[in-house]
């Protein structure tokens, strides 16, 4: 060997390449927004409505300070948080569907820790009898801590669940967690309806947790953020988690594994990798980062459990994680995206004749039809010369 | 009956088609030859209308013609078996073969009529195919002779079939050269490209060698011979013959004792084997391939699950019949795998990452407290080691896995798995689809390894591979071994037959 010459498709140097791989992966969720948004505004315009107007409302509005980047920044951090979860499992080839199952039972159990062990007495207001007392009462530095973990661990065993189904039985996790989705719901939803409510409440909504186990909203540390903006920590703890995603994943013997199972579970167990571990061990992380939304929910916004709380966020995560090509940093740009259109949604609805907010689901729908239509585009691109050459 | 005249095709930055010239006469069998990637399955796609040439010109007999989809080749009288089958299984040879094509008018499909001809085309070229028969039903023999006829059926005078043996057995590929000495005889064209020397020099009337995209020979096969075929595909002089010292044996490394291996359906794969590899030495396994050669070697490298295996496999005079797979590499035991893209390679991983696989959670590619962190550092000096021992090509340690030729891959695995170092290899198909020159390179070093103290445990469906590397030849047949053989005087045919439970 040696002597052939052969021309080679990468004879580029490693910067060069790196950064024709970047470009290949940010040009096609980049390609499916615009297409999105050309066709969103077709559909504005048959509605009656200018679609510049409509979108520069939609938009515009996520912009603004306070209101509109707080806000928007608290919608993104539930979807961060979902769409991580989402992207952790499909690394190791799972289909992660019961992000949302995971998010209310974690946020549910939060509440439980905040309220149970926060020394609250849920008393009937009217006769003044003890309905539930606590088991203890915790310090603040002591609880708060504790409901947070409890919100990963809770999120992390209900994930695992249908991690340990697959690897011991091979039942399919997307029928597993679908189903779970429904008994977390129904769950919940019976304890703090029967245990955790204050009689005559007529909302379905808990007792409040302690004090102790609020965190920081972001208002008290930033200037001109006002407190009434729920912003709150657990945003910093989605950044958080997606540096850290980021690094379990591509730096870590573990990522490697979980990885390395997801691309080829074969190759992975020829290597000696346990494939049993690795989907048990992703789908207790994906689950965990899923139950993160209630650290968001109930310690950060409505010091709670509030029952259907959740817009979706575990079935958003997967268009979240699918339009972020499931990496960290992908999965944070397209959580924003879908927060500004949630967020610009409330003006449109004000301020325009004819279009709804419904227009945002049309548009997050339409994003994923095209992020999922990649290869639609594909042609017209190698066309151009934007694509890897055809193998020889 | 079809000329390619100066055929030029770019893919990219790659010049897969230089200024290509072939030509061929009608009434023969026309064999293009070339390693991976010299250009010959691109210049067949364009005679088919797969491509479009970027320049250069089709004669059909000795008419120029513009062929841009199969569509047009087909009109032309020209066909394809594609290496991968084109076939829908659950449904019959007939439907398959009128798919596209189908008789009767627009409101009735005509099958019966189809079934007819199908018949009568499959007596007339001796496929003997059963045009009712689902494609399920069928072996991969009599499912290439469906492609052969889907081809026929649409009146194709010139078949070209892209590297028709690799998947067939040796067997196989003895009744399908008679088949298509019967088509020549018939007055059809065949053009069959192949990088397998002894399959041109067996099959063919004329020989087109190809290198880099460009043709390098033209020649009449009866006027050539082996070497020189070997030396316009690579451009230098190429060893055919594996030449190893005598080898020096020590210590027992394997030891399997009466090993069962149970298949999912519970019927025995491997049957009461007993045999040992010592070191220094290659023992080789012959045998028609799904003769449990798959499941033996699975099972030693501990990826069968236990429930599935008994009797004992000792290494070193240590009983591992119940470790798993990584603790028998901690031992040092090392596999080269069978199917490289099912086991062996994590294909849209880096050649760096791919070069840690089995490996990455030890020393040197992890660092820091508790082994966790992978090490940049050192997995990039591992993969240069394993690029610079092994010539990988091209030699970036970042390049998916995906994007090298077969023999690139292969070289990866067998860098990876001979680095680990390995007192016990298990090596099987060590160089299926790989190209002469990495051929060579590969057996040179299973020998080394074999003259280090290694023992090496060899599987591989060339019987001429198998017979040249080893010191000692089982012969397996249905899970059982047959016999030993001594491969520097045992003979094609005396294997052959116990192959395929005759006796020697």
């Amino acid at each position: 060997m040696g002597r052939t010459r052969r021309n080679y498709k990468h004879a580029a140097p490693n910067g060069a390449l790196k950064r024709m791989k970047l470009l290949r992966e940010l040009l096609f969720p980049l390609i499916a927004v615009i297409c999105a948004f050309i066709v969103g505004g077709i559909v504005v315009l048959l509605i009656g409505d200018s679609p510049f107007e409509t979108y520069r409302l939609l938009i515009g509005s996520a912009f603004s300070w306070p209101d509109g980047i707080g806000y928007t920044l608290f919608y993104a951090t539930p979807l961060i948080f979902t769409g991580l979860a989402v992207a952790v499992a499909f690394r190791c080839g799972l289909l992660n569907i019961g992000a949302e199952g995971q998010l209310y039972i974690a946020a549910f159990a939060t509440a439980w820790v905040g309220i149970k062990l926060g020394g609250v007495i849920i008393k009937n207001p009217v006769t003044g009898q003890i309905v539930n007392s606590p088991i203890a009462h915790l310090p603040g530095v002591i609880l708060l801590p504790l409901c947070c973990l409890v919100a990963v661990g809770v999120g992390a065993i209900w994930g695992a669940i249908p991690g340990l189904l697959k690897a011991k039985f091979g039942s399919h996790e997307v029928i597993n967690t679908i189903m779970l989705n429904f008994i977390a719901v129904a769950l919940v939803s019976y304890f703090t309806q029967y245990h955790y409510k204050i009689p005559g409440d007529a909302i379905l909504q808990s007792a409040p947790i302690s004090s102790g186990a609020h965190i920081a909203r972001l208002g008290k540390i930033i200037p001109g953020l006002p407190q009434r903006i729920p912003l709150n920590l657990a945003f910093v703890f989605a950044i958080i988690a997606c540096i850290l995603v980021y690094i379990f994943l591509w730096k870590t013997k573990w990522g490697y594994e979980i990885r390395a199972t997801g691309q080829n579970p074969s190759a992975a167990e020829y290597g000696g990798i346990s494939i049993r571990k690795q989907i048990i061990l992703a789908m207790a992380i994906s689950g965990g980062l899923a139950g993160m939304v209630g650290i968001n929910e109930v310690l950060g916004y409505r010091y709670r459990y509030y029952d259907g709380f959740s817009d979706n966020y575990g079935f958003t995560g997967i268009a979240v994680a699918l339009l972020g090509r499931n990496h960290p940093a992908g999965v944070f740009v397209a959580a924003l995206l879908f927060a500004v259109l949630q967020r610009g949604g409330v003006p449109v609805d004000a301020f325009t004749q004819h279009v709804s907010k419904d227009i945002v689901q049309i548009l997050q729908a339409l994003v994923i039809l095209f992020v999922a239509a990649e290869a639609m585009f594909r042609g017209p691109l190698k066309k151009f010369g934007f694509m890897r050459s055809a193998k020889v | 009956m079809i000329e390619l005249r100066n055929i030029t095709k770019r893919f990219g930055e790659v010049l897969a088609n230089d200024g290509v010239n072939i030509k061929v006469t009608p009434g023969t069998i026309h064999a293009i030859v070339g390693e991976n990637g010299a250009g010959k399955s691109t210049a067949m796609r364009i005679a088919y209308g797969f491509y479009t040439a970027d320049s250069g010109e089709i004669l059909v007999n000795d008419r120029k013609c513009e062929i841009r989809t199969p569509h047009d080749a087909i009109a032309q009288g020209i066909g394809m078996v594609h290496q991968h089958f084109m076939l829908i299984e659950p449904i019959t040879v007939a439907e398959n073969i009128v798919l596209g094509a189908e008789p009767g008018s627009a409101f009735s499909l005509d099958l019966k009529q189809a079934a007819i001809e199908i018949r009568k085309l499959s007596d007339e070229f001796k496929l003997a195919v059963d045009p009712n028969a689902t494609i399920d039903t069928l072996s991969v023999g009599q499912q290439q002779r469906v492609e052969l006829l889907k081809a026929l059926y649409r009146r194709a005078q010139l078949l070209i079939l892209d590297e028709p043996t690799a998947v067939l057995t040796p067997q196989e590929v003895e009744e399908f050269f008679t088949i298509l000495r019967g088509m020549r005889e018939q007055g059809k064209t065949i053009v069959i490209i192949t990088h397998k020397l002894s399959e041109v020099l067996a099959i063919s009337d004329n020989v087109t060698v190809m290198r880099d995209g460009r043709v390098v020979g033209d020649l009449k096969t009866k006027e050539t011979n082996a070497a020189e075929l070997a030396r316009l595909m690579v451009g230098r002089e190429v060893l055919l013959r594996v030449e190893k010292p005598e080898a020096k044996t020590g210590a027992v490394v394997l030891g399997v004792q009466n090993l069962s291996i149970a298949g999912r359906d519970k019927s025995a794969r491997v049957d009461k084997m007993s045999f040992e590899v010592r070191a220094g030495e290659i023992v080789g396994v012959a045998g028609v391939e799904g003769n449990g050669q798959t499941e033996l070697i699975e099972a030693l490298a501990g990826l069968i699950p236990g429930s599935h295996v008994s009797g004992s496999i000792a290494f070193e005079g240590k009983d591992i019949t119940r470790l798993d797979a990584r603790k028998r590499k901690e031992l040092g035991i090392a596999h080269v795998p069978e199917d490289r893209h099912r086991r062996g390679l994590l294909l849209d991983f880096s050649l760096a990452e791919n070069t840690i696989l089995g490996v990455h959670y030890r020393k040197p590619a992890v660092t820091g407290v508790g082994s966790i962190m992978l090490d940049q550092a050192g997995i990039q000096s591992r993969a240069a080691q394993v690029i610079r021992d092994f010539d990988v090509r091209p030699p970036n340690p970042e390049l998916p896995v995906r994007s090298l030729s077969g023999g690139n891959q292969q070289k990866l695995i067998i860098g990876r798995e001979f680095g680990l170092p390995p007192k016990l290899l298990l090596v099987s198909q060590p160089t299926r689809g790989v190209d002469i020159g990495a051929i060579e390179f590969i057996h040179r070093k299973i020998v080394a390894m074999r003259d280090a103290g290694c023992a090496v445990l060899l599987v591989s469906a060339e019987l001429e591979e198998v017979t040249a590397l080893s010191d000692r030849l089982l012969v397996i047949h249905n899970g059982k071994i047959v016999g030993e053989v001594d491969p520097k005087v045992v003979t094609n045919e005396e294997i052959g037959l116990m192959m395929t439970g005759g006796h020697a």
